[in-house]
């Protein structure tokens, strides 16, 4: 039995399409992450998840209970917002106390004044304030407990939001781009710190963010999810090596994959020299061939590959990437190389592009992936 | 650079002028309290009184009118419209501001219609109410029609449409109802929108001389604007020095209030973007 399941959800805003019909299962201590571009309903998602928000149609099950009739208090479910939505007129030990103060002590002991003259009430108060130092404790935020949201950095604040949301032992973890408010360095390290406190919580978590490197770095799944539909659920290297659709491709991997417009012809593609067999049938007409930078090589000679030209170098240290339009056809198409592959290259030069055909993808017409004959992979692509 | 730009010395005289222009009534009113009957009635005007009467007038104006109960009154009817404005305000702008419902779209129509329509147009009808349930000459006649303040529910939900949504949610989420929410979130978050609309709740009923003329017709119950009037029409005649010192005397305690609080205010009204 999976710790969340999802089935269909979907959420219209005013006839605005949202979610079309996303389903998903997370299994118990994994971590997911959710990736997919800004405005896509990831935030959605996640309010329709904690039951901040009712789904138009379909079903969430958290350890196979159906949540539908659940409110969002009693669903367990716990979540770290993108603006962490900290109490500001709260400190930091107040603001990580309010949900065990919440669960633990009843409603008039809540009651201010009244509340503290209630029998019982203190003992409460004692193990929340001891739970509270534990968290703080864990987090390494101790010092941090008597200020205020107003008074500490933006990282000081992810994490007494995360603090907030694990001080309960939630069954079920969101997380909605924690890190997004960090600058880049403070963001890698959370990211390792994100990743160890969950290894030892073994809280099943979904974890939403737009930035494809943290989802493949994090997450032991990944879903990539695109105008509403998930499109794929898998491993990290499989998103990245086995995308299957164009919309993940092209969301996953900085530079960008090369998309290159080509036509199907009687089971094969066609383009200049590559023409991978189809294992699917397709109509004759256009698909996309996708080509990773990784693996497209410049020959500064001119001598193999098609004809083209560099347009842009962009030195990045430890890779050069090269902007190059090709000259028949005029698509343009990015190289990622090491530096000493570059060291001959300037701007404006003629080259000739290689592109490696054993790696190239080839997408139909509505972005779907299409399988290609491993045999044709190896077909000599240039003759 | 010892010549000042000619502009600056307009700009300067002109705001002088318009400062002086508001402040000069106030200026004759402090005057006019500290001049004796024969110097107030002389026909040169001057500023300073030619023998300080200050202590005499407002002598006079204590014995002669009840200030305690004026001023007590005042703080009494005051303190309870702002105290029940709040209340009943607070929860209805939040839940127009933040919740879904139905008749949303119609409360908001009802509120704009109701920043429209002024107490005097209801006035008599609310007349007639009290006078049948006897509640004339009494503090719920004189709090009671100003409960409901249309104008602090559209000044609230502005401020509350403002507040992160995300706040609210994480609210729900450890586990507060959503008067738990009011209580806890919105309102220790809302004093800028409460202060801001506690001048305009003071200050309007404090002055206010239209209702409790209607619905008050006993010393006992009078506001200060009302008390004053009594004095003037009864005792005083053409005291004005002494009458001076009383208006004197009830508008202190709205400047020292202000003058108190007043980092509070300005932040409050610059950050409910309430101006003008
Ligand atoms: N309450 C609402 N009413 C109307 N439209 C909404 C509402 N909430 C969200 N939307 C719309 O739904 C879409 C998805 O919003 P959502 O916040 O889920 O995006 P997201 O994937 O979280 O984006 P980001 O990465 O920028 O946070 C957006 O186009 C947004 O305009
Ligand atoms: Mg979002």
């Amino acid at each position: 039995m999976s710790a969340l399941s999802l089935r269909g959800l979907k959420k219209s805003f005013g006839g605005n399409a949202i979610l079309n019909g996303v389903s998903l299962d997370v299994e118990a201590g994994e971590f997911i992450a959710l990736v997919g571009p800004s405005g896509c309903g990831k935030s959605t998602l996640l309010r329709i998840l904690a039951g901040l928000d009712h789904a138009d149609s379909g079903e969430i099950f958290v350890s196979g209970r159906d949540m539908s009739p659940v409110a969002a208090a009693d669903r367990n479910i716990a979540m770290v917002f993108q603006s962490y939505a900290l109490y500001p007129h709260l400190t930091a030990g107040q603001n990580i106390a309010v949900p065990l103060a919440m669960k633990r002590l009843s409603r008039s002991q809540r009651l201010p004044l009244v509340g503290s003259l209630l029998p019982g009430q203190k003992e409460i108060r004692t193990g929340i304030a001891h739970d509270v130092r534990e968290m703080a404790g864990l987090l390494k935020i101790d010092h941090l407990l008597d200020r205020k949201p107003g008074q500490m950095s933006g990282g000081q604040r992810q994490r007494v939001a995360l603090a907030r949301a694990m001080v309960r032992h939630p069954s079920i973890f969101l997380m909605d781009e924690p890190l997004s408010n960090l600058d880049a360095n403070l963001r890698v390290h959370a990211r390792g710190e994100i990743v160890e406190l969950h290894r030892r919580a073994g809280v099943p978590t979904l974890y939403v963010t737009h930035d494809q490197a943290e989802a493949l770095s994090m997450a032991d799944r990944v879903a990539v999810m695109i105008g509403g539909n998930l499109l794929q659920l898998a491993a990290p290297d499989v998103i990245y090596n086995d995308p299957a659709h164009i919309e993940v491709a092209r969301f996953v991997g900085q530079p960008r994959i090369n998309i290159i417009p080509a036509l199907a012809e009687n089971g094969r593609v066609g383009f200049e020299g590559i023409r991978p067999a189809l294992l699917e049938k397709v109509a004759n007409g256009p698909v996309s061939l996708g080509i990773r930078p990784e693996f497209v090589k410049l020959s500064p000679s001119g001598r193999s590959g098609l004809a083209g030209r560099i347009e842009r170098l962009e030195f990045l240290g430890s890779e050069v990437i090269a902007h190059c339009r090709l000259d028949a056809s005029g698509d343009s198409v990015v190289a990622k190389l090491a530096p000493q592959e570059a060291r001959d290259l300037i701007a404006g030069m003629k080259v000739g592009v290689v592109l490696a055909p054993e790696q190239a993808m080839v997408f139909g017409p509505e972005g779907k992936r299409l399988r290609i004959a491993a045999g044709a992979r190896q077909e000599p692509a240039y003759v | 650079m010892n010549s000042i730009p000619a502009g600056r010395i307009i700009r300067f005289a002109l705001l002088s002028l318009g400062a002086l222009m508001i402040l000069a009534p106030y200026i004759f009113m402090i005057s006019t309290a500290g001049k004796t009957q024969s110097d107030i009635f002389t026909s040169s005007l001057s500023l300073i009184p030619q023998r300080f009467y200050f202590a005499e007038n407002f002598a006079k104006a204590f014995a002669k009118v009840p200030m305690a109960t004026l001023l007590w009154n005042g703080v009494v009817v005051c303190g309870l419209i702002f105290f029940f404005q709040v209340v009943v305000a607070i929860p209805c702008a939040y839940a127009m501001a933040k919740l879904k419902f139905r008749a949303a779209q119609l409360m908001m129509v009802l509120v704009m219609l109701g920043l429209l329509v002024p107490i005097h147009a209801t006035a008599l009808p609310l007349y007639v109410a009290f006078d049948r349930m006897s509640l004339l000459n009494s503090y719920t006649s004189l709090v009671a029609p100003f409960t409901i303040s249309v104008f602090a529910i559209f000044m609230f939900l502005q401020f509350f449409r403002a507040m992160p949504d995300d706040l609210l949610h994480a609210a729900r989420l450890d586990g507060m109802s959503e008067l738990g929410i009011v209580a806890r979130v919105i309102v220790p978050n809302a004093w800028p929108a409460v202060t801001a609309f506690a001048i305009f709740s003071v200050v309007a009923h404090w002055n206010d001389l239209y209702w409790p003329l209607i619905v008050v017709s006993k010393q006992a119950y009078a506001t200060p604007p009302l008390g004053l009037m009594y004095f003037r029409a009864a005792e005083a005649g053409d005291d004005y020095g002494a009458l001076m010192a009383a208006t004197l005397i009830i508008t202190l305690p709205l400047v020292a209030a202000f003058l108190l609080a007043q980092k509070r205010f300005v932040e409050g009204i610059t950050m409910t973007g309430l101006k003008g």
